[in-house]
């Protein structure tokens, strides 16, 4: 049956001192792997990411990046290896985790406020009836709390309205704002930049590394375009083949280690104004600055 | 006294209570209203319109069981709805949405299960009326039993209602994250259709299997079009469907119409009259215009 949610809401602020974190690995896999009906997506995958880091995962369709964001989770069970969040093994509903799934756009007619999906992130795993906050005890602080978040996305000029109505761009915001509500510590955010265009892909790569240095939050972001996140990043891991590398972008991103990676001819080329392009003869796989969604 | 409205109100109202059978249908009203209400506001927030006709239909066999085994109808009905909810539970989401392949087969089993009620009222030698009744509903002829049982089946599932709203509410809106923060949603899932299950079983006595929409959908589809927060939300679809029930109760009583027809009326009227409040009084072009551009917002 039903299984009791009985977690209570943390009372600490999203925005507590994390000095004192700063020593462990915020993620930490040692020879992991997860296989899917009988196929092994990833293995042997050792990964370290520092307390604080934005990091992007990259790589072709299908090569396991949600994976390993939903093996974060705690959603998909390790089938080899070992993996711990914060020095911890993973579990399901960890309050330190803001997660951002990739979706398509909210339905237009789905009639619920933003501010009421972003109060979600924090209490709707609770038992009972979403009461208004006037009403029940604690009500002030879970309040006080979504609004913090709410203007720390910038979002409050449009918290109030339907969620289905707003843009792409407001959706985020307000998705990243829900992430971050439970006064998570890591944000695993599944292509936030797909179907945003050019400005907007840039304001929130920009938000959410605000939101990484100002906070101490470690960002681990699925990308399709590394392009627009360039800027902003600490480290790049590159999922492909079954493999994993992580290393600063342009230790990564280059002919060689991709070649490697792909255990296939992987060309990088550097456009006139700093964009990336992977050219691969076997895979789709291509940077493109303006690129559509792809599937 | 005589069964005529006046327009002194307070003797119209001792009119409608005067007899038993009308009090019977009152209180089993009430009770309809207020957990087809509630319930209401979820079909329409999770899209489960098709999940709620399928259990209405499954419920008619039911009811006619109910009646040829001489038990309550009402009993028959709960019997095929739950099981009908835990089927549908069983085969998952797609059912619910009303995919393709599976639709074809719901309708070959809906159409099944209506022909089935006819039987077993056949069987039971019964008139026209009894299965007149399920279809359309009715005001006459629930038994004091019947409002014994609707009694404990609404308080159970407005009870199992109340533990699993906030959880079902983020499980509906966002099924993702909620899974991700520990919700059971399959698990809620399939408790929702089974408070479903009990909500369709005590509303057909009233409007009846084929008029059931009417108490289940548009007292909820008008209320979210009002409003998008959560607990007023659901507070308006119940007094929606109050509204219904209770006015479509008084003119029956009143006039020689069944009730099924005041109560869509009524549903059907507001549902529409809300829609075009609305594309009136909403300025489209100018709605984004108002939200202020930000630095980093856009160039």
């Amino acid at each position: 049956m039903v299984r009791t949610p009985g977690r209570r809401v943390s009372r600490e602020s999203p925005l507590t001192d994390v000095a004192s974190l700063a020593a462990r690995p915020a993620v930490a896999l040692e020879r992991a792997g997860i296989s899917l009906g009988g196929n092994f997506v990833w293995r042997d995958v050792n990964l370290s990411v520092t307390t604080g880091e934005f990091v992007a995962i990259l790589g072709p369709n299908g090569a396991g990046k949600s994976t390993l964001l939903k093996a974060l989770l705690g959603v998909l069970p390790l089938t080899e290896g070992r993996i711990s969040v914060f020095g911890r093994p993973v579990t399901r509903g960890n309050d330190e985790i803001g997660y951002l799934p990739q979706r398509r756009r909210f339905d237009p007619d789905l009639r619920i406020r933003a501010a009421d999906l972003v109060r979600l992130g924090l209490d709707g795993a609770r038992w009972g009836l979403p009461l208004p906050s006037w009403v029940g005890i604690g009500a002030r602080s879970t309040d006080s709390r979504v609004s913090s978040v709410i203007e720390l996305v910038g979002a409050q000029d449009y918290a109030g309205r339907a969620i289905g109505e707003l843009s792409g761009g407001e959706q985020q915001r307000i998705l990243i704002a829900q992430a971050l509500v439970s006064g998570a510590r890591m944000l695993l955010l599944d292509e936030p930049l797909d179907s945003l265009d050019l400005s907007n892909q840039q304001a929130i790569s920009s938000l959410i590394q605000q939101i990484c240095r100002e906070r101490g939050v470690t960002v681990l972001l699925v990308a399709h375009d590394v392009n627009p996140l360039l800027p902003f990043l600490d480290r790049v891991v590159y999922v492909a083949g079954g493999h994993v590398l992580s290393g600063r972008p342009e230790d990564v991103i280059n002919t060689e280690t991709l070649t490697r990676l792909y255990g296939a001819p992987v060309e990088v080329l550097s456009t006139s104004d700093g964009r990336i392009v992977v050219v691969g003869q076997q895979e789709p796989v291509s940077y493109h600055a303006h690129q559509d969604h792809h599937l | 006294m005589t069964d005529q409205p006046t327009w002194n109100l307070l003797y119209d109202l001792q009119l409608l209570v005067h007899f038993h059978f009308m009090q019977n249908a009152l209180v089993v009203g009430t009770l309809v209203a207020v957990l087809a209400g509630a319930a209401g506001y979820f079909v329409v927030l999770r899209g489960q319109s098709f999940a709620a006709h399928m259990l209405s239909q499954v419920g008619f066999p039911g009811a006619a069981a109910g009646v040829l085994l001489h038990v309550s109808p009402v009993l028959g009905l709960i019997t095929f709805c739950v099981i009908a909810a835990l089927g549908i539970g069983s085969f998952g989401s797609r059912l619910e949405a009303g995919h393709r392949a599976e639709s074809a087969a719901v309708g070959s089993i809906l159409a099944f299960s209506l022909g089935l009620g006819l039987l077993f009222f056949r069987l039971y030698a019964g008139t026209a009326q009894g299965v007149y009744a399920f279809l359309f509903g009715t005001i006459l002829g629930i038994s004091d039993r019947d409002v014994a049982v609707s009694l404990v089946t609404t308080l159970v599932a407005l009870a199992a209602l109340a533990v699993i709203a906030r959880p079902l509410i983020f499980a509906s809106v966002d099924p993702d994250v909620a899974e991700a923060r520990g919700v059971q949603v399959r698990a809620l899932s399939v408790g929702f259709l089974l408070v479903l299950a009990l909500a369709i079983a005590v509303t057909v006595q009233i409007v009846g299997t084929l008029l059931v929409f009417a108490l289940l959908v548009a007292p909820g589809a008008s209320a979210l079009q009002l409003t998008a927060r959560p607990m007023p939300g659901l507070a308006l679809s119940i007094a929606f469907s109050l509204c219904f029930t209770w006015f479509g109760l008084a003119i029956a009583y009143f006039t020689i119409y069944p009730i099924g027809f005041f109560i869509t009326t009524f549903a059907f009227a507001s549902y529409a009259l809300i829609r075009v409040a609305k594309a009136l009084l909403t300025p489209r072009p100018s709605r984004r215009g108002w939200t202020p551009i930000r630095l980093g917002d856009s160039t």
